[in-house]
């Protein structure tokens, strides 16, 4: 790819590869997209994603790009509407790559049910990118009364998680690692679009969502936990599958700090919680949503990890890498 | 009285600051002020005591010589001031009540066993306080559980509630009486009572009804939660093995030596080998566990210290645990009252509930505890004490250390937590807290952290914390500034810092693990400390830390790492490793080794837990220390030779001796071959490094040295190399003795 000076060379790559799979409104070229929206309430998300490797089991950079950002404004409860995607490339990345991400781009895209209306493409030199980093930028839509978010959490709310944790982490890890071996799992990274929307439409008075993304769950609720409530986790709820839990175990990891891409935490009212489940389960039945804790107000910005056997201890947001502990 | 008249008289005030209080300091000053004829008063303050004397200058000047030398035991005279004053003509000499002030620093002191007249009263059957479990006099008694604040007097304790009876009220106030101002004075009509609780706080007895059902329930086989002096102890028959091993799997303690309260050292002696000191240690007014060496072979004993040669063993420390062991008759389990992971429970309404799932009944008193303490541990190393638990019995006797101008917050470790406060060239340790994985734990160290704050009446203006990056810290709304201590430097100037250690010195950390300032684990320290800075001299050379924390539970991942260094790839052809990693462990972990994944460290903690697998050693480890410890006790003092070990400019090879111990186990060497000469090598080491880094003096400290086979062999053999060897004594050499150092490291280093 010899595309760093713009030109025609670039109007023909962008052509050939964007235009003809992202279906945008504009046929043609204009300098910004003019959307109309349903409601005068914007939800708006940005985010980077630079990954190495660019495919691993289960999705790619391209996958990851559109449900990242598409989650995130889920998350606020909002109506994901459209997508804008900048790409840096580095000059090495061959275009039959580029192609293929494209291409997963758009399905993921039509199945969080977003357009790709804008996008951007620049050029590097070899060795400056790792193939691509891909930003996209979401826009969606709030109904008028919808109040979901941190602020939102009461004490005595049920925190219910919509699938096992951290499959997202460990394969893209294994992957990279080039670990010989065959995973039992995937990547669980996925449009939130369905459940989201499913519990809102139920009518489940949703108080706040978060994906579970880089840190976990644990960073997750710390965050959360960050405006004054204390949070009480049981730790037997938590689903984590047996081969992902195997392979943490072998090299000292812990899957409540793993990173997902398809998993969220939702903040309800627990008489709602058995609705809630059986919804999430008719929406993904190969799942398994649980309740893992409630809200509490013992231990205002702490989570509270509570172990079937022994004492509970902290779930905690962690400095940086996880570290041996014993100190 | 007329020649009293003419003689030349005088008015002095005496200030003395030092432990002065809780030790009959007042009863003694005024049967001495008596007996010279001399009148004014007696009175605690926040300081220590204050005396006011008139009377006739040679009566005065012997007062003041007689206060220092005819001092009650357990008291310490730090500091003495007179000062002259005008005449004021008292008639009599009395004891005032005291006077509470801002800045507290009497040192109060800590809890004393029972002593030999209230003993004689415990059992004396026409004593008014026959069998009465808390009673005390002014020498002995419990003192710093029950003070919730400083000036020590009654109504400042957790007896306050407890208004005296005619009777005590008469010995409180007779100065001739041995219980004169004796602060927690009880006796059966007014004190404390017993009750026996079943699992529902339902009373099924009490008073002396309540112990003799507790026995009856002991011979059972039942597991007896007891509130004893700083919190509770689980009970249980140590010769029934069935029970034992119901404590053990109830309490989550498959292997961890269970300590023995034994009636008397009669019984001690039946058990195990004691040398003098070692009977004096166990004597001694603290009552602390004694670790000795068994010599008994009862099948029993297996089951209590499965791994050790060495038994932790207490005589009673109260009344309570007199009548309790002397009605028994039997050794006792008495182990810490708290569940798996948790700090000591102290509360019985608490531990009913924490200790559900454990105890049988409980055995509780109405007398609150001010500070929670479990039982301190101890041992005698060369003659001296060596402290490795610091808790009741200790606490709150502070330490004398360099400390800087400004209070500290010395926060710990992160292992067997025991915070502190350090001011005015004292260091106050807090009770153990223990590991702050658990929620609680972290609650009680905020806990006991503000009891000390109170106590001292100190409010540090900043703290001190260990250089892990996930280090916990105190509340998240702590606005105090602090320091960070690397932990190994810690260790070693824990050491310096109670022997008074001036630099420069070498310092060995011999540990498990802390966090390194170059992003490994460290554990393996030799640290030059100078008095401009310190330096990380040598260290055994890197390996990976096969799954972090993992990798100290399971000895076979550090042999692993260990041999992969040594062979590459080619170690997966040992049977050895091929038949205790499964197919899937294999494949992940031989990935993770060939692309120099993780963490690195040189930790000799897992350098010893590797050459335990190598000596045949299997499983897991289900306690800290537990691999270390069973390779200690491999150990054969009659077999000679070592491995070589060699120490570079870089830093301490260890490949040769790994390769040697894996040669002898392959020639099918015995374990106590193996082992005997990695201890043996471990020895040499220590030499070598002192001499190569030619320091005077060498400090030996870290987990590692509180293996005895290792510590004594090094004392012996730096000694006899000509180097002076110093190790913690007063301090645990663990990282419940921690905050000395990171004191120290403050004051010298301004950190690490
Ligand atoms: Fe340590
Ligand atoms: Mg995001
Ligand atoms: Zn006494
Ligand atoms: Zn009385």
């Amino acid at each position: 790819m010899a595309h760093g000076s713009g030109g025609r060379q670039m109007n023909q790559l962008i052509e050939t590869v964007f235009r003809s799979v992202f279906e945008t409104e504009q046929t043609v070229a204009a300098d910004a997209a003019v959307l109309t929206l349903p409601s005068d309430r914007i939800a708006v998300s940005t985010d980077s994603f630079v990954i190495q490797p660019l495919f691993f089991p289960g999705g790619d950079i391209g996958s990851l790009a559109v449900h990242g950002t598409v989650n995130d404004l889920l998350m606020r409860g909002a109506i994901p509407h459209r997508l804008t995607a900048s790409f840096i490339l580095e000059e090495s990345l061959a275009i039959a790559t580029l192609n293929t991400l494209v291409q997963s781009m758009a399905s993921a895209a039509q199945a969080a049910g977003v357009q790709i209306c804008a996008g951007d493409t620049k050029v590097v030199e070899r060795g400056k990118a790792d193939g691509l980093y891909i930003t996209t930028t979401g826009i969606g839509w709030l109904p008028p009364d919808r109040q979901i978010g941190p602020q939102q959490i009461q004490v005595g709310d049920a925190i219910v998680i919509n699938g096992d944790l951290g499959r997202h982490g460990i394969a893209v890890m294994a992957c990279r690692e080039g670990l010989e071996l065959e995973l039992p799992f995937a990547s669980d990274v996925a449009s939130l679009r369905s459940p989201v929307l499913g519990l809102l439409e139920a009518g489940i008075d949703l108080h706040c969502l978060r994906d579970l993304t880089r840190g976990g769950l644990a960073s997750a609720l710390n965050e959360l936990a960050a405006v004054g409530v204390g949070m009480d986790i049981e730790a037997k709820a938590i689903p984590v599958d047996p081969a992902v839990a195997g392979v943490c175990e072998i090299l000292g990891l812990d899957p409540l700090q793993v990173a997902n891409e398809g998993r969220f935490v939702a903040f309800l009212p627990t008489d709602q919680v058995a609705i809630a489940l059986q919804i999430l389960r008719q929406i993904w039945p190969e799942q398994e949503p649980r309740c893992i804790g409630i809200v509490q107000s013992a231990t205002p910005g702490l989570v509270r990890l509570r172990q079937p056997f022994g004492s509970d201890r902290l779930l905690e947001m962690l400095s940086g890498e996880q570290l041996p502990r014993i100190c | 009285m007329t020649g009293v008249l003419t003689a030349k008289q005088e008015r002095w005030r005496l200030r003395v600051q030092g432990v002065v209080q809780g030790i009959g300091f007042r009863p003694f000053v005024w049967r001495l002020a008596r007996e010279l004829g001399l009148t004014g008063w007696v009175n605690n303050d926040a300081a220590g005591a204050q005396i006011e004397v008139e009377g006739a200058i040679a009566q005065l000047q012997q007062f003041q010589q007689r206060l220092l030398v005819e001092l009650p035991a357990a008291g310490r005279c730090d500091r003495l001031q007179q000062e002259r004053l005008t005449l004021q003509g008292d008639r009599e000499f009395v004891i005032a009540t005291s006077m509470a002030s801002e800045q507290s620093t009497a040192q109060l002191p800590p809890d004393r066993a029972p002593c030999s007249a209230c003993l004689r009263e415990l059992w004396d059957l026409r004593d008014r306080r026959y069998r009465y479990p808390f009673l005390n006099c002014t020498v002995c008694g419990p003192r710093a559980s029950i003070v919730r604040q400083l000036p020590y007097d009654r109504n400042r304790t957790t007896l306050a509630t407890f208004p005296l009876c005619p009777d005590c009220q008469r010995e409180y106030q007779d100065p001739s009486d041995r219980r004169f101002h004796a602060q927690p004075i009880a006796c059966p009509t007014c004190g404390p009572q017993l009750q026996l609780w079943d699992a529902q706080g339902q009373v099924l007895a009490d008073r002396d009804r309540s112990l003799t059902e507790a026995i009856a329930a002991l011979q059972q086989g039942k597991i007896l939660a007891l509130k004893g002096l700083g919190g509770f102890q689980l009970l249980v028959d140590a010769c029934q093995t069935d029970a034992v091993q119901r404590l053990r799997d109830r309490k989550s303690r498959p292997h961890k030596p269970l300590a023995l309260l034994l009636p008397d050292l009669e019984a001690v002696r039946q058990l195990c080998q004691i040398s003098a000191a070692e009977a004096e240690l166990l004597q001694s007014p603290a009552a602390p566990i004694v670790l000795l060496r068994a010599i008994a072979s009862e099948p029993w004993l297996a089951a209590i210290a499965p791994d050790c040669c060495e038994l932790g063993l207490m005589l009673p420390a109260t009344p309570l645990h007199h009548l309790l062991s002397r009605d028994f008759g039997q050794p006792l389990v008495a182990t810490s009252g708290n569940r798996s992971g948790d700090p000591l429970c102290w509360d019985e309404v608490d531990a009913l509930e924490s200790l559900s799932a454990i105890a049988d009944l409980w055995l509780v008193h109405d007398r609150p505890i001010a500070l929670p303490m479990d039982d301190s541990v101890t041992r005698i190393i060369d003659g001296q004490i060596q402290v490795l638990r610091r808790a009741r019995g200790y606490v709150p006797t502070p330490i004398a250390i360099a400390t800087p101008a400004e209070p500290l917050l010395i926060l710990g470790s992160w292992q067997k937590n025991t915070p502190a406060i350090a001011a005015d060239g004292q260091l106050q340790l807090a009770p153990y807290v223990g590991d702050l994985e658990s929620l609680a734990a972290r609650d009680r160290r905020q806990q006991v952290i503000e009891h000390l704050q109170t106590v001292m009446g100190l409010q540090p203006t900043a703290w001190v914390a260990d250089a892990h990056p996930d280090a916990p810290l105190l509340a998240p709304t702590e606005t105090r500034s602090g320091w960070h201590v690397q932990h190994h430097l810690a260790h070693v100037l824990a050491v310096a810092a109670e022997h008074q250690l001036q630099p420069p010195f070498l310092g060995l950390a011999w540990d498990g693990s802390g966090w390194g300032l170059d992003q490994t684990v460290w554990g393996s320290e030799a640290l030059i400390c100078q008095t401009e800075g310190w330096q990380r001299w040598r260290h055994l050379q890197l390996w990976p830390l096969l799954g972090g924390d993992r990798a100290a539970k399971e000895p076979r991942r550090s042999a692993l790492a260990l041999l992969w260094q040594l062979e590459g790839d080619r170690c997966w052809d040992l049977p050895e490793l091929q038949t205790v990693f499964s197919p899937t462990e294999r494949s992940l972990l031989q990935a993770w080794l060939s692309r120099d994944r993780g963490l690195k460290t040189s930790s000799m903690g897992r350098l010893f837990e590797a050459i335990a697998w190598i000596c045949r050693w299997q499983g897991d480890q289900t306690y800290e220390g537990q691999v270390a410890t069973w390779l200690e006790n491999q150990c054969d003092p009659q077999i000679v030779g070592d491995y070589p070990l060699s120490l570079t400019e870089t830093g301490i090879d260890w490949r040769s001796l790994l390769q040697a111990v894996w040669c002898d186990r392959q020639a099918d060497l015995s374990t106590a071959i193996l082992a005997t000469r990695f201890h043996r090598s471990l020895i040499q080491l220590v030499v070598a490094l002192a001499q190569q880094a030619g320091l005077e003096p060498v400090i030996l400290s870290g987990g590692c040295f509180q293996n005895r086979f290792l510590l004594e062999g090094a004392i012996a053999a730096l000694r006899s190399a000509g180097f002076q060897p110093y190790w913690a004594q007063q301090l645990p050499p663990n990282d419940g003795g921690i905050a000395a150092g990171q004191v120290l490291a403050v004051h010298w280093y301004g950190g690490s």
